[in-house]
């Protein structure tokens, strides 16, 4: 009997068992999947959460109800990954061994690795929507806001799902408005790289949307800490940017257990093919989702172009096989951008998001340009997440790989 | 597109930034520099360059934290170095790409 062992049961873990287990046969390969949570969240409605758009129920689910039959949920702590004996320690005392293994441990925010940022202020007026516990606490918060200086804040790049943190603030802009209270509060974006949008079609499209809005932009601003006396974000050039609500989005690390293990880069994530998804390290080892190196988007969708090229490689190591050295940084998501309205980008590795047409079961929508018809895709997208994505279903009219650009798109 | 950088002609993409790396010379991080409005470089500079082009060698992704790690520079001196956009400044005049996000 062999082992196939995944760490990690959210989008990618879960999506990577389905894949293998129909593909596996049963009696030669035994597959466990482990977590430390027996919940699983669809972490893209944290996004909608804080505005009361939607309601817990619709975005968590029970971890076990996704995992196929024939693979073993494992609800323990990982302790520490020993790819050289080809073990995994678990906090509870057990050890579990493979043959093959799957990281898929994803990553989370650290709000302490920034000076301030944590303190007796922390969800009173500094607050985050990448946690359950954060978008719960934000949604209390601006229930009650009456007016002022709203900041929304990325802390240091890579994030999750890269453009969350400006849809919260076109969402925002929107949620202020339908309050009757727009005009009492500045909205203000923050971030360390050069713009909000940074590649040169997107910025010439899309550039107008926050002056539209009248949403103020702060780039280049590397935050050396937050002054939660004076309220305020401090630049390491020394440039302030005060505020009565902070909303951030922390550093974003890989999980602590590939800390424990020396598995991973400065934010704990692993080096990984880029093509592939084979350790660079160790060949049984295989990493998907946001727990990776890679310089693609840490999200849902490339988690689930990547399981595509993963469960045919972990097919092809064991049988001893060349690698497919297939993925290529496809990234689809659409984005909402406030008044009911969202868009929809498509890009890889290569290529910048573009314009132009997208194949989809439910209608032909346009890429790169704000419409109703995306946001209620962005919403439909629920329903696809639960009944398709997770089990590891091909998304029709969605290959893995990225389609080029159509050439008529400038 | 084209630009002549320091009497060559140097390929770059529509915001200045090298698409080739192996077209720059010392003699181009300057005439770029210059143009950004940092400078003259001194050896602060020429550390970090040399820094980011190693890394960009390597593949791996360029973070303002990754830098101040390295123990090569730490954040607040490479605002002092490039000021006004340390990352985007640095790379320009390294020769290499654009840190960026997703759209």
């Amino acid at each position: 009997m062999h082992d196939l062992l995944i760490l990690g049961a959210g989008t990618a873990g879960t999506m990577m068992a389905n894949h293998l287990r129909r593909r596996l046969p049963r009696a030669e390969w035994r597959m466990r999947l482990v977590d430390r949570s027996e919940k699983h969240l669809y972490q893209p409605g944290l996004l909608f959460l804080p505005f009361g758009d939607y309601q817990e129920p619709q975005i968590v689910r029970n971890t076990r109800d996704f995992v196929p039959s024939g693979v073993e949920f494992v609800h323990a702590e990982i302790g520490e990954i020993r790819p050289q004996d080809h073990t995994v320690t678990l906090a509870n005392g057990n050890t579990l061994t493979y043959d093959v293994l799957i990281i898929a441990t994803g990553c989370r925010t650290a709000p302490e690795e920034t000076e301030g940022m944590l303190g007796s202020k922390w969800r009173v007026n500094i607050h985050d929507f990448y946690t359950l516990d954060g978008a719960r606490a934000l949604r209390e918060k601006l229930s009650e806001f009456s007016g002022g200086r709203v900041v929304v804040h990325v802390n240091e790049m890579p994030v999750k799902c890269p453009v969350a943190p400006l849809e919260f603030t076109f969402l925002a802009d929107t949620f202020f408005k339908k309050k009757g209270i727009r005009d009492g509060v500045t909205l203000t974006y923050v971030t360390p790289l050069s713009g909000a949008f940074t590649k040169p079609k997107a910025s010439k499209k899309l550039g107008h949307l926050l002056g539209d809005k009248g949403i103020e932009l702060v780039t280049d601003f590397v935050a050396e800490k937050v002054d939660q006396e004076n309220d305020k974000l401090v630049c390491y050039d020394g440039r302030e940017v005060p505020y009565d609500l902070l909303v951030t989005t922390p550093t974003n690390m890989g999980d602590e257990a590939i800390r424990r293990s020396g598995l991973g880069d400065d934010l704990d994530f692993i080096a990984t093919h880029k093509n592939t998804l084979q350790s660079l390290e160790f060949p049984d080892v295989f990493v998907l989702g946001d727990a990776t190196n890679l310089p693609a988007s840490k999200a849902g969708s490339v988690a689930h172009f990547e399981s595509e090229t993963l469960a045919d490689n972990v097919i092809r190591h064991i049988h001893g096989e060349p690698l497919k050295e297939e993925f290529d940084g496809h990234s689809n998501c659409f984005i909402e951008s406030g008044d009911g309205k969202a868009l929809l980008i498509d890009f890889n590795y290569e290529h910048e998001p573009h314009e132009g047409g997208f194949p989809f079961s439910f209608g032909p929508m346009k890429l790169l340009e704000e419409s109703r018809l995306n946001h209620l895709g962005k919403l439909a997208f629920r329903h696809v997440y639960w009944n398709l994505l997770l089990k590891g279903r091909a998304l029709p009219g969605i290959s893995r790989t990225k389609k080029a650009p159509p050439v008529a798109a400038k | 597109m084209t630009k002549n950088i320091a009497e060559s002609e140097i390929d770059v993409n529509e915001e200045g930034y090298l698409t080739d790396m192996t077209q720059w010379n010392e003699a181009v991080a300057e005439a770029i520099a210059a143009e950004e409005g940092v400078g003259p470089l001194g050896e602060g500079h020429w550390k970090v360059i040399r820094y980011l082009r190693e890394q960009q060698e390597k593949g791996a992704a360029l973070t303002i934290r990754s830098m101040g790690k390295s123990g090569v520079v730490t954040t607040k001196e490479l605002y002092e170095l490039f000021p006004g956009g340390p990352l985007k400044k640095s790379s320009k005049i390294a020769g290499i790409p654009k840190p960026v996000g997703c759209i």
